[in-house]
């Protein structure tokens, strides 16, 4: 009988995994559910430039699209069906509208959902960018001339208020505890974000939060911890995200923040990694031996291909009872677009305890600036802004050449 | 061999292929895409991965 593996969401970290899957070996079924109608698509320009021009439905959607890699054939999409619970015991994966699936491997690549500001108030008029729908919905609202908050000053905050402005938006964006990326970035090139934006018209309001939304039916603005209130025509929340863990609730499996995995991104439950479940993406919370701390998640674009390519021979060594292949120890990566400059980072800044300046003033970001950031006395992250690739993969030739901690090796969660 | 077709008018030199496929693909010193058109069966793998890792889609394999 044709064994099978299935994949739990329809986004890039499936594609990814279904793919890779058949790069291990996979020959047997594999199929992808998902709860978005539309097939995998690439996330980055919701923020950006779909968010700024997305011409029409179908316009949007095809420029947005993701390839799927010739040599994976064979995968079956169920695409518009959510999954609402796993059995590990029993393998079996329940569908909403109550059909059940029978599976011999199981992938999470389930994503995230957008984490909603925890205040009172209207909903209506408040947004959040996470699908292609959102950011279709939020573009008809940004016309020439209205007031727009942001709230959240992290990658998609900082893109939206950027791509809000340029379609002629007064925006006001409301950062929370940190400043601009301040997390990814650190303090010193977050402040010249800073006034980047400031000085491209958006008003930045540091340390300020959310108390409650104004208006009565629809949202008219946001009423700041110390009693200011700030009018909008239009809200976007943009303070971080859930992992949808919810499906694998009762399992025994530690869901505190996302699924917490081994190294090889097999599930770990009641100690003990299961070798027929493994995660892969942005809800995947797995050790960092490259840093040498904890598991975390990361919440970066290149992740789920990073961890599909650990996760998918690893499940297919699980599942055929063979040895698992040593695993990769991937160096993240990211970057965003802000106006005409565009920041990338390599390695785990977030961790950093200290930063250096490579080249040019981090309070101009847009003049070229270099930045590295050492944890433990080790070079583990680069930041760039500014500059051209080719400066960009010199920084992070330096964070790889600086290795792996001595205790790289961990033992087992 | 394969080859390999760029489109120019999607590509933005995040320099991520280069990464993958450094053979094949490389970011010169203004940091723009430079690539061989062709490459050997051997190097299929790097190259798709080079694909994936694309940030805006800009790479296109050919039989």
């Amino acid at each position: 009988m044709t064994r099978r593996i299935i994949v739990a969401g329809a986004s890039l970290g499936g594609l990814r995994a279904a793919e890779q899957l058949r790069a291990a070996g996979w020959e047997e079924e594999i199929v992808v559910v998902g709860d978005e109608a539309h097939p995998p698509y690439n996330r980055p320009p919701l923020s950006k430039e779909l968010l700024a021009a997305p011409g029409g439905f179908d316009e949007a959607l095809a420029s947005v699209l993701l390839r799927q890699r010739r040599s994976a054939t064979g995968i079956q999409w169920r695409l518009g069906a959510a999954v609402v619970r796993a059995d590990l015991a029993a393998r079996t994966l329940t569908l909403a509208g109550g059909g059940q699936l029978a599976w011999d491997g199981l992938v999470a690549a389930t994503g995230l959902r957008p984490a909603r500001v925890q205040a009172p108030g209207p909903l209506p008029g408040r947004h959040v960018v996470r699908t292609l729908d959102d950011a279709l919905g939020l573009h008809r609202e940004l016309k020439p001339g209205l007031r727009a908050v942001v709230v959240g000053a992290g990658f998609i905050g900082c893109e939206v208020a950027a791509t809000a402005t340029s379609l002629g938006c007064r925006v006001t964006l409301i950062e929370g505890s940190g400043g601009p990326m301040e997390r990814p970035l650190g303090a010193r090139l977050s402040a010249g974000v800073r006034r980047f934006l400031q000085e491209r018209g958006i008003h930045c309001l540091p340390g300020q939060r959310v108390s409650a939304f104004t208006g009565t039916g629809r949202c008219t603005g946001v009423r700041l911890a110390d009693g200011t209130e700030v009018a909008a025509d239009v809200v976007i929340e943009a303070v971080g995200s859930h992992p949808n863990t919810e499906w694998l609730d009762g399992n025994g499996l530690d869901l505190a923040d996302g699924v917490l995995c081994d190294e090889w991104l097999r599930a770990v439950g009641a100690g003990q990694a299961l070798p027929h479940v493994v995660a892969v993406g942005d809800l995947a919370r797995y050790p960092d031996r490259r840093t040498g701390t904890g598991p975390r998640r990361v919440e970066h674009w290149a992740t789920p291909a990073d961890t599909a390519k650990i996760a998918a021979p690893a499940l297919v060594a699980g599942v055929n009872g063979t040895p698992v292949p040593e695993p990769a120890a991937p160096l993240p990566s990211f970057w965003t677009d802000l106006f005409k400059i565009r920041i990338q980072g390599v390695g785990s800044p977030a961790l950093a305890e200290q930063t250096e300046v490579f080249e040019g003033d981090p309070a101009r970001p847009e003049d070229g600036v270099a930045l590295g950031y050492y944890r433990a006395g080790r070079l583990i992250g680069a930041v760039t802004a500014a500059l051209p690739a080719d400066r960009q993969l010199h920084y992070r030739r330096l964070v790889t050449e600086a290795g792996l901690p001595a205790d790289s090796r961990l033992a087992a969660v | 061999m394969k080859t390999i077709d760029v489109d120019r008018s999607l590509c933005d030199n995040h320099g991520q292929c280069a990464i993958a496929a450094p053979a094949v693909f490389r970011m010169n010193s203004d940091g723009v895409l430079e690539y061989e058109e062709t490459f050997d069966d051997a190097l299929l793998d790097e190259v798709e991965e080079a694909v994936d890792v694309c940030p805006v889609q800009a790479i296109f394999l050919k039989d």
